[in-house]
């Protein structure tokens, strides 16, 4: 009962944040409780909340960290999944996230750095990861995609994944993702770096 | 209640009641609500394009006393984001979030409608910030250096990219598009994003933001065929896969491709490294499927040719042909050399677009600059013999490579700028005045900038204009226009 009451008084900043969240993140949890819709339509016209929608869109970028505020507090035991980033310089980062979690925007959340330039369409590489031991096998196939963006990462190796396209389930438990030491990158002129 | 409707109510509470004080205190720090004092390090950024944007945000990130302020030459922001980048790639074009993030950071300014070089000189501004970054990109083209260039029908692909992009200074390029064949030199993806253009169903290209003249001109195309020329072989070519592989499944078109081009390939397929593996099985995919498909327009590579010169039609005003090489490759991989076998070969075309790069131009008399490389000579970022003076993008390193090459390349720039600053190899003992030193001299000049919110009325209005048709926004074409808008 309190936790009703609380959120029938927050109503005000409910709609406020909603708002704020593209309708169509497929990741946003409003859309899995479907309530995404139904809140948006309460006035995204209005002037001060376009100013919040254009900042909102980058969250995804590694210089803005909070998109995710509520995804990874993982609160119920059944959904968290460990996961070990290994950075640039070679720092074990372990991080507690859950279920549904996306590889790129949890790392944004933890600061990170791993870009995400196109914002998880698919339209460049710097979100490139290797996924260590066998958790690959355990990953769905990339699609053709995902395969070709790949083909434009440097240090291009078997165990190669773009983190945009990574969510985690429960048998991704302890998955251990290593950033490139560079995320250098493809060349218009069709120059391949070649493997080092 | 169930457990689901708890688990709910549970996440929304919680939303509510984190929500709100995260985002604002983000918001507040990145929109320049906060107290702090004027940053003392000044730094000034030349160019808003990708390179000096990710060039900011590194700067920005790295250190809490520096402002930075970025210079643009037009009154629009982004660079070839918005310039050069193909319409139909709007999910390339996201990255403007992250530069309108990166410009409405307290610590950034925009500083539209300033010509560096000519109403404000590197000079002047070197002495008015402590460190100055160049990053004002490749505005010119590499020429051909074939007799008839100069042809009318003759276009780079520079030009014709900025003129279905909405360059203001393409506007005026009208390309005659009333004849069957379209040679494109050049295999590189901008040579495939002008094919993929010029060859797109119309209702594809509607819903972009490509610029109303130039979606009339292409509802009025006479262009069937385009052949995409390059002087090595189908294992050299320079277009990425993605490009490749949006040409092979464009609707209404089927590829036109000589098979003796191809000899050797299937054979030297098993030894290639997996992107160049990939992107040659999809083109003999798209030569084998060629012979079945039946579509009316067509494209197709031409490889191991050169261009020799371009034939004039009878009346000599414009192309009618252009004449190719036949070349030969010595060695093989990445290094194989393209050498001419002495064979030539003419290929009636009314359309010609030349598309082998881009080139840096020098922007001031006091800015080194090596001409043969087309480059700011430069130690990792440090313009040589120049304290203070950096460069990044394609000014620093040459016109290739795409958004994420130039953030890597970028961030490099502001990496090492950071540690000169930390090292103390920028003097910061002195204040210096930024923007506030620039202002009496464009004032003197009659130069006025535009600022990021005044840029935010144009896009505004761009959008306006873009809704009514069902596109994504309408480019304003004349700088006036945008001018006029930004200041209303």
């Amino acid at each position: 009962m309190a936790a009703a009451a609380a959120a029938r008084v927050s109503v005000g900043h409910l709609t406020l944040r909603i708002s704020r969240v593209a309708p169509d993140c497929s990741i946003c949890p409003f859309n899995r409780l479907n309530v995404c819709r139904n809140a948006i339509t309460g006035g995204t016209k209005g002037r001060a909340l376009d100013r919040f929608r254009t900042p909102n869109r980058n969250l995804q970028t590694s210089i803005s960290h909070y998109h995710l505020a509520d995804h990874s507090n993982a609160e119920d035991p059944d959904d968290v999944v460990n996961v070990v980033y290994v950075d640039r310089s070679g720092h074990r980062i372990p991080v507690r996230a859950k279920v549904g979690d996306n590889i790129l925007y949890l790392a944004h959340k933890h600061g990170i750095e791993l870009e995400g330039a196109c914002e998880a369409s698919l339209a460049c590489s710097t979100c490139h990861v290797y996924v260590q031991g066998d958790y690959c096998d355990k990953l769905p196939d990339p699609d053709e995609r995902e395969d070709d963006m790949l083909d434009m990462a440097s240090s291009l190796q078997e165990n190669s994944r773009l983190g945009c396209q990574i969510i985690l389930t429960k048998e991704l438990e302890g998955i251990e993702l290593t950033l490139p030491k560079t995320t250098r990158n493809f060349y218009v002129d069709g120059h391949v770096p070649k493997p080092h | 209640m169930n457990r689901t409707v708890q688990k709910s109510l549970f996440f929304i509470v919680k939303s509510v009641r984190t929500s709100p004080s995260n985002f604002a205190g983000k918001l507040y720090a990145w929109r320049g609500l906060s107290t702090t004092p004027d940053p003392h390090t000044k730094v000034c950024i030349v160019g808003g394009g990708p390179a000096g944007f990710y060039t900011a945000q590194h700067i920005i990130k790295g250190r809490p006393d520096v402002q930075v302020d970025v210079y643009e030459r037009l009154p629009v922001p982004f660079g070839l984001v918005r310039f050069g980048v193909a319409p139909d790639h709007p999910e390339v074009k996201n990255v403007i979030n992250t530069f309108t993030q990166t410009a409405q950071h307290e610590r950034c300014r925009f500083l539209g409608n300033v010509n560096v070089g000519k109403d404000v000189s590197v000079d002047e501004l070197r002495q008015v910030y402590h460190a100055v970054v160049l990053s004002y990109g490749a505005e010119g083209n590499r020429s051909l250096g074939v007799p008839g260039e100069h042809l009318s029908g003759v276009y780079s692909a520079k030009d014709f990219v900025g003129w279905y992009n909405g360059l203001p200074y393409n506007r005026e390029l009208q390309p005659d598009l009333s004849h069957d064949t379209a040679v494109i030199l050049g295999q590189g993806n901008v040579a495939v994003d002008v094919a993929r253009i010029l060859l797109a169903p119309l209702d594809m290209l509607k819903k972009t933001d490509i610029t109303q003249a130039a979606l009339d001109a292409l509802a009025n195309s006479q262009v069937r065929r385009v052949l995409i020329v390059g002087r090595r072989g189908p294992m050299q070519v320079a277009c990425t896969i993605k490009e490749l592989r949006e040409m092979v499944n464009l609707p209404g078109t089927q590829p036109d491709m000589l098979t003796d081009d191809f000899h050797g390939v299937n054979e030297a397929l098993k030894d290639l490294p997996r992107p160049r593996k990939r992107l040659t099985e999809l083109m003999l995919k798209a030569l084998k499927e060629q012979a079945v498909k039946g579509a009316h327009r067509k494209w197709g590579f031409r490889f191991l040719r050169s261009p020799l010169d371009v034939l004039p039609s009878a009346d000599g005003t414009r192309a009618a042909a252009i004449r190719l090489a036949l070349n030969k490759l010595e060695g093989s991989g990445d290094e194989a050399r393209a050498v001419p076998t002495g064979e030539v070969e003419e290929v009636p075309c009314g359309v010609i677009i030349s598309s082998i790069g881009y080139k840096s131009l020098p922007i001031d008399s006091a800015v080194p600059f090596d001409p043969r490389k087309a480059i700011i000579p430069n130690t990792m970022g440090r313009v040589q013999e120049t304290t203070g003076l950096y460069c990044s993008g394609w000014v620093k390193r040459g016109p290739t490579g795409v958004i994420a090459t130039t953030m890597n390349d970028s961030f490099d720039t502001g990496r090492v700028l950071l540690q000169d600053l930390d090292s103390g190899a920028i003097d910061l003992s002195e204040a210096r005045l930024g923007a506030q030193g620039i202002a009496p001299l464009l004032e003197k000049r009659g130069v006025r900038p535009v600022s990021f919110s005044d840029w935010e009325k144009i896009s505004g209005e761009e959008v306006r204009r873009g809704e009514a048709q069902g596109k994504p926004r309408e480019k304003m074409l004349d700088v006036q226009e945008m001018l006029s808008v930004a200041w209303s």
